[in-house]
């Protein structure tokens, strides 16, 4: 430690520390605008200059290095004289637009101006006015407010991974702009607005709706990715006006993903739903809450007697809240039904009866940080888990090896150490050979349940390269990504990733695809009984101990399930024709059944049009009601309401809880949602012994004869789901619509399959699964595994189609 | 999009750097580049930072910070004329209003024939010999009175 | 150039083409110095003790002690460490390393070599000022020479020395000559300087401990190796060892490089340059380069060329660039001329030096075209003020002093422009 003084107090800071770190410490503010906690020290602003005893002229506090016995004076008159002259120089080139510049009362410019700023100008020229530059529809620039301090600059080299902010010419003339006709289409890139110091960046969806004072602050959790990050929405009205990070250290840290920061145009979308809807004699009619249930509570009755509860299903999205996910259950349970679920990507449920506790990440998301060797199975990581991804870059960045099994190769910016850019159905083998060249490398026998499989594997060089990797760099960790879950063999890549992870003893997770991944587990949104709850008696007696149906039998997209499902269905925060691993089944299962609750935020178009809905109920998203969602690390996050619900919009669990008073359920009294969590968690929320990734004794099938090898091998569809369509929400933000990243599906393969095939680029051709087809244009990635078409889901132009791993055909038109 | 012998060259500059700073070689590449096409376009620059391996916008960072780079389209010949002190003490400013006079252009204009672009540069690093200008970045030109400037019009738009 | 104590351009046949080629320098007792050091083993520590002794300074502008700038290389470490040549001369007035490398260049190379034994170093480059293509051809060639006779490479002369070297060419920037905006620019970036501390001795090139030295430095190492630093000293006087290059430009009848012993009265160099053109009256002169405090002719008169001298009348010898200015010459138009200079050359950086340097030229420039006030000399002052001193490089520096001194020094003449809105000479 190295301690000095500044401004006659003593402080002290770890070796190669700063005057900034140890003014930090004491709380002592330094003006500042190019100095940033998380970015590097680019001291140019020289806002920061203080006066050092013996140094001949003021130094910058960001970049002096603390040394022992120094003494600092940040008030003294060589330092404010020098903050002043900066100040000056700022000024000089600034315009004076404050009044109509929405960086206005939180700009740090003009804050600091109050303080060091004169009265009036010494400076006579003319002002410089730079032009302003398309960044996309994100980021609205106002350039010739820039003050040069290059935290965009850097926050894109630095923590977005890619550098497409940059600052070009010199002197005077230099300018922040991206490079000629690009925009910046970083899933980070909204950070950069925080980051600007002045009204140089500012938000584009935003901009001139709203002056910044006339906002409230409330807290929140994004409803995104499993991440769990923490947000502060700004309302006007009742209106959300603008999402901003809620700086929390072990989880975004002070940045936001792009979905979590302009997703909210979403919630002042044009389809809200908000008044309860019957489908009568085939015509939606609006009605109100009171004859809307009652007819919902009259068609399950009429179904149960009908057909038997277990003719009753009920499938939540993994983005509703722990409790509206619990009262969901309950409500079907009480009914006697058994199905319920939440997985409705899942394609492969073989693993359900050795479940061992709810799949989460294996580790606080902080300590992701520290690895120094990572395994990633099937995951695009930085459109899956922006923040995670960065997390992962930072690692990287101090050395740790990452290694890749996927098949897409999209720049994942950030060194990758080993890649196997695989097929969909090698995944498995790949797998298995990293399995046995770890037991080679630790001299371990394979494990019994994986031994038959692993009988005819042998470790690739890459295999083994990957082993040496984990084994060799403490800590390290294996994580299952969203796409895997996806996987038709997901089960058989987890129990894999399981051996390996305990031969070579290190962390082994699943990365959260929704924000309560973990808690729909938590709540009970599994169709079977769920033991490792370790509930409390009262919670058991929920249970009816048997096995219901899973997503996949439930919406038919089994192929054992084809033509069977249920006869009526609740759907909480869902869009089957989108969030399905078979939207194609599912809709038409659906279709066929006789009565569809949909409990939704929203009208879709597809479950009015499609014809397969028959009631939709107008529900809270998270800004209208209380909740909690379980992050992918076990963390419990409960929110309020941030705005009053919209319409006639009631929260879910609300609505759930008067359905089971009708229906004369038990265990519906709740008053508050409090109250459900209560039933729920147990006392301190600490759900930490119901987190286990793990697989209790179960054999890894055949590693080349999984399912979707049946028949003839074909095409396969590797069917990703796009940043921004993971969700209702994010699908309505229109501005992230406008990004690159939300670029209409293409089939993309390989240009040795588009030769083999006779296809050219953007030629339109029909891409069909089951009964259904599309037709979209080809587009070439010699990246991709041959004999793949990538061809997106959860987007409508893709929706007809089949199951998203499963063969597909092609066809010329 | 550029030729073999200007990859040729940019290959041998990229010997001299180690082999994980393939960036350290994109002021000789953009050079080269230039001598080949006459000037930066957009492509260029993207070419460049692809072969580089680099970010397009960290090559037009480059490309605008270095003032011999022409990001515009200039005439077959670029005169760059040092009026700086020194030069000027000793001549320059009259040089350049023979200029001026002789192809009826200012600075960074370019004659209707397309032949000339006159330049005004900084220091060159050869005071003693001012007035000094460059022909196309490379080829220096020393003491050019009058007579001198009319011989190298003369040469050049031979 | 036939005076005794010449160094680095002694017995160089200008108009010979082949006087520069390896050959010619062997006969001039070139890679002596090395094959010295490589044939008797002397240790690395010897040599620098030996430039150290010399009082060899920078001749980059900056005049630091070399051989303390080479001890402060870790001498343990483990990995590549550089050697960088700055020959990106630019600093208006200066131009003594070109003639260097053009009739010169293996010894700057031989310089390089000893460095780099010295220091333990086994890559380096000579980073070369943009606008003189022909000399950076030159420099190619020379070291294509100095490679193929196994002066460079792999175990150089059969000993377990080596050492690599390469030419980079500029492409305008004055901004390169700092040795931190020059490291950038080597690494494919735009030049911008690095804050100090880390040091170039210990963050680098490419992060790595590197040391770089002016042209001039280098090329004055192998005499010192040959002769001995107590030699070198004695040619100078002391704490400012060696003879030194001028390069004299502006109203004299002969402009050129001039090598002298430092100490050499200004008087005498000036006569040696043919004295002022046409006889006129010396008005004031710069004594190291645009970037130094102009003095006043007579001041001038009275000084000796060398660091301590210079410093003493109220300037520096910085790159050793003489610049003269007779009685013709308007001070206001030659500060308007350098003013503008530095804000072309502003790298963009730091605030105080982007947006200061703009708004000292618009002042100049219109006190030169009649709409001058009387309170803009203090306000330029005040704005040197505001900039020197606070920025990374010293660009910010060199824009204020030429203010400061040029008000200090011919006041009378900006008010004259201020008042009458015209010039006075």
């Amino acid at each position: 430690m190295i301690n000095f003084e500044i401004d006659g107090k003593p402080v002290s800071v770890p070796k190669n520390g700063t005057v900034m770190d140890g003014a930090n410490q004491l709380g002592i503010y330094i003006p500042h605008f190019c100095y940033h906690k998380k970015l590097s020290i680019a001291a140019n602003c020289r806002m920061c200059l203080v006066q050092v005893e013996k140094a001949p002229k003021p130094l910058p506090a960001c970049a002096t290095p603390a040394m022992e016995g120094m003494k600092v004076f940040t008030h003294s008159g060589q330092a404010v004289t020098a903050q002043k002259g900066v100040m000056e120089f700022l000024l000089i080139n600034h315009p004076l637009d404050c009044p109509i510049c929405d960086q206005g009362g939180e700009c740090q410019l003009q804050d600091l101006a109050v303080g060091y700023g004169a009265s009036s100008s010494r400076y006579t020229e003319a002002k410089r006015v730079v032009a302003n530059k398309n960044l996309g529809p994100l980021i609205s620039t106002d350039m010739t407010r820039c003050i040069h301090c290059t935290r965009c600059v850097r926050f894109g080299q630095e923590i977005a991974g890619i550098m497409e902010l940059g600052m070009v010419g010199r002197g005077e003339h230099s300018e922040i702009l991206a490079f000629v006709g690009k925009t910046v289409d970083s899933e980070l890139s909204g950070n950069v607005i925080d980051l600007c110091p002045v009204g140089a960046l500012v938000s584009k969806p935003f901009r001139y709706s709203a002056r910044t004072w006339e906002l409230s602050r409330r807290k929140s959790i994004s409803p995104h990715c499993g991440l769990g990050s923490n947000l502060i929405v700004q309302i006007k009205q009742n209106r959300v006006m603008r999402v901003l990070p809620r700086e929390n250290e072990e989880i975004n840290e002070c940045w936001l993903s792009d979905k979590d920061r302009f997703s909210y145009e979403g919630l002042n979308s044009e389809e809200r739903l908000t008044k309860p809807m019957i489908k009568q004699g085939g015509v939606w009619q609006e009605c109100d809450w009171q004859t809307a249930l009652e007819f919902v509570a009259n068609g399950l009755k009429d179904v149960k007697e009908k057909y038997g509860a277990e003719s009753i299903g009920a499938l939540g999205s993994a983005h509703s809240t722990l409790e509206e996910l619990y009262l969901l259950q309950k409500l079907v349970r009480g009914l006697g039904s058994e199905s319920v679920d939440h997985r409705v990507r899942q394609s492969d449920f073989r693993a359900d009866s050795q479940m061992q506790g709810a799949p989460w990440l294996g580790m606080p998301i902080a300590e992701i940080s520290q690895l120094k060797s990572l395994l990633v199975i099937g995951s695009t990581l930085r459109k899956d888990h922006p923040l995670l991804a960065h997390r992962i870059r930072q690692a990287v960045k101090h050395g740790a090896e990452l290694n890749v099994i996927n098949p897409i190769d999209d720049d994942l910016l950030t060194k990758v150490r080993n890649r196997a850019i695989v097929a969909p159905d090698k995944m498995i083998s790949m797998l298995a050979e990293v399995l046995k060249a770890i037991a080679e490398l630790k001299g371990v026998e394979i494990p019994d349940d994986a031994k038959n499989a692993l009988s005819t594997v042998s470790a690739s060089d890459t295999a083994r390269a990957m082993a040496i990797s984990l084994s060799d760099n403490k800590p390290a960790a294996i994580f299952i990504g969203n796409l895997a879950q996806h996987h038709p063999r997901y089960t058989d890549i987890c129990k894999l990733a399981q051996h390996i992870a305990q031969i070579s003893d290190i962390r082994f997770g699943v990365l959260g695809e929704a924000a309560n991944s973990v808690g729909a587990y938590i709540a009970g949104a599994v169709p079977f009984d769920n033991r490792f709850g370790n509930r409390n008696a009262d919670i058991a007696g929920d249970r009816h101990g048997g096995q219901g149906a899973n997503a996949s039998q439930m919406l038919g997209m089994d192929d054992a399930a084809s033509g069977t499902g249920c006869k009526a269905y609740i759907l909480l925060n869902l869009e089957p024709e989108l969030d399905c691993y078979n939207t194609q089944r599912a809709v038409r299962t659906l279709a066929a059944a006789d009565l569809v609750v949909m409990m939704s935020a929203y009208k879709s178009h597809a479950a009015i049009q499609d014809n397969y809905a028959d009631v939709l109920l107008p529900i809270a998203p998270f800004t209208e009601t209380s909740g909690t969602f379980i992050s992918t690390e076990g963390r419990v996050q409960g929110f309020n309401g941030v705005v009053a619900p919209l319409g006639e919009t009631r929260p879910a669990w609300k609505v759930l809880r008067v359905l089971g008073n009708i229906l004369q359920l038990d265990g519906f009294d709740y008053e508050t949602s409090e109250q459900v969590r209560a039933d729920v968690l147990p006392a301190g929320n600490d759900v930490s012994a119901w987190l286990n990734s793990s697989l209790g004794s179960l054999a890894v099938n055949p590693i080349e004869a999984g399912k979707e090898n049946k028949g003839s091998v074909g095409l396969q569809r590797i069917g990703e789901v796009p940043i921004y369509q993971a969700d209702l929400i994010v699908r309505r933000a229109e501005s992230l619509q406008r990004t690159r990243d939300a670029a209409a599906p293409l089939a993309w393969m390989p240009g040795s399959l588009m030769a083999q095939l006779g296809l050219q680029t953007e030629e339109v051709i029909r891409l069909k699964q089951g009964e259904g087809e599309v037709q979209l244009p080809v587009a070439q990635d010699d990246k991709l595994p041959a004999n793949c078409i990538r061809v997106a889901s959860a987007h409508p132009s893709t929706a007809a189609l089949g199951g998203m791993f499963d063969q597909i055909t092609v066809e010329k038109s | 999009m550029l030729s073999a012998e200007s990859l040729k060259k940019i290959d041998y500059e990229l010997t001299k750097y180690p082999a994980d700073q393939k960036q350290s070689a994109v002021m000789s590449a953009l050079a080269i580049a230039q001598d080949e096409k006459g000037w930066l376009t957009t492509e260029t620059m993207d070419f460049v930072a692809e072969y580089l391996d680099m970010p397009s916008i960290a090559v037009y960072e480059v490309a605008t910070f270095y003032t011999m780079y022409n990001l515009q389209p200039i005439g077959k010949y670029k005169i760059t004329v040092c009026t700086n002190l020194p030069c000027a003490l000793s001549g320059a400013n009259e040089a350049v209003a023979h200029f001026r006079e002789k192809l009826g252009i200012g600075f960074n204009e370019t004659t209707t024939d397309g032949k000339f672009t006159l330049k005004e540069g900084e220091c060159m690093g050869a005071c003693g010999d001012a007035p000094v200008l460059l022909v196309n970045n490379k080829r220096m030109c020393s003491f050019m009175s009058n007579d001198k400037i009319d011989q190298l019009l003369e040469d050049l738009s031979k | 150039m036939n005076q005794p104590a010449q160094i680095l351009l002694d017995g160089l046949n200008p108009s010979d083409p082949n006087d520069w080629r390896l050959k010619n320098y062997e006969q001039r007792e070139g890679y002596a110095a090395l094959r010295k050091i490589l044939s008797e083993k002397i240790p690395p520590e010897k040599v620098i003790e030996e430039v150290k002794k010399s009082a060899l300074r920078g001749r980059g502008g900056a005049g630091f002690p070399t051989g303390l700038k080479w001890s402060f290389m870790p001498k343990q470490y483990e990995g590549d460490k550089y050697l960088v040549c700055n020959s990106d001369e630019g600093e208006p007035g200066t131009f003594k390393d070109r003639d260097i490398m053009r009739y010169n260049p293996h010894m700057l190379i031989e310089g390089m070599l000893i460095g780099a034994y010295a220091m333990g170093i086994k890559a380096g480059y000579n980073y070369v000022h943009g606008e003189i293509w022909d000399v950076y051809e030159r420099m190619e060639e020379a070291v294509d020479e100095a490679r193929a006779a196994g002066y460079l490479g792999d175990n150089i002369l059969d000993s377990d020395f080596s050492f690599q070297l390469y030419n980079h060419h500029g492409y305008g920037a004055y901004i390169c000559g700092e040795e931190t905006a020059l490291l950038e620019s080597l690494e494919g970036k735009k030049g911008q300087p690095r804050f100090k501390p880390p040091f170039p001795a210990s963050f680098g090139l490419y992060g790595k401990p590197t040391t770089i030295n002016n042209t001039e430095t280098f090329a004055s190492v192998p005499w010192i190796i040959r002769h001995g630093g107590d030699k070198f000293l004695q040619l100078g006087k002391p704490n400012n060892g060696g003879t030194k290059i001028f390069s004299v430009s502006g109203h004299v009848n002969k402009p050129g490089n001039y090598e002298v012993p430092l100490g050499t009265p200004f008087a005498a160099l000036l006569e040696m340059a043919g004295g002022m053109r046409g006889g006129r009256k010396l008005k004031g002169c710069i004594p190291g380069g645009s970037s130094m405090p102009v003095l006043p002719g007579d001041v001038m008169m009275q000084t000796d060329m060398d660091y301590d001298s210079i410093a003493k009348a109220g300037s520096f010898l910085g790159s050793g660039a003489v610049i003269i200015m007779d009685d013709t010459t308007c001070m206001v138009r030659a500060l308007e001329r350098l003013s503008y200079f530095y804000y072309e050359e502003s790298c963009g950086q730091c605030t105080p030096c982007r947006e200061g340097t703009g708004w000292l030229y618009r002042i100049v420039h219109r006190i030169e075209t009649g709409k001058g006030r009387m309170e803009d000399l203090d306000l330029l002052n005040n704005l040197a003020d505001n900039i020197q001193g606070r920025t990374i490089c010293a660009l910010g520096d060199a824009a204020a002093m030429p203010v400061r001194a040029m008000i200090q020094h011919f006041r009378d003449e900006f008010a004259y422009h201020v008042e009458h809105k015209k010039c006075l000479v």
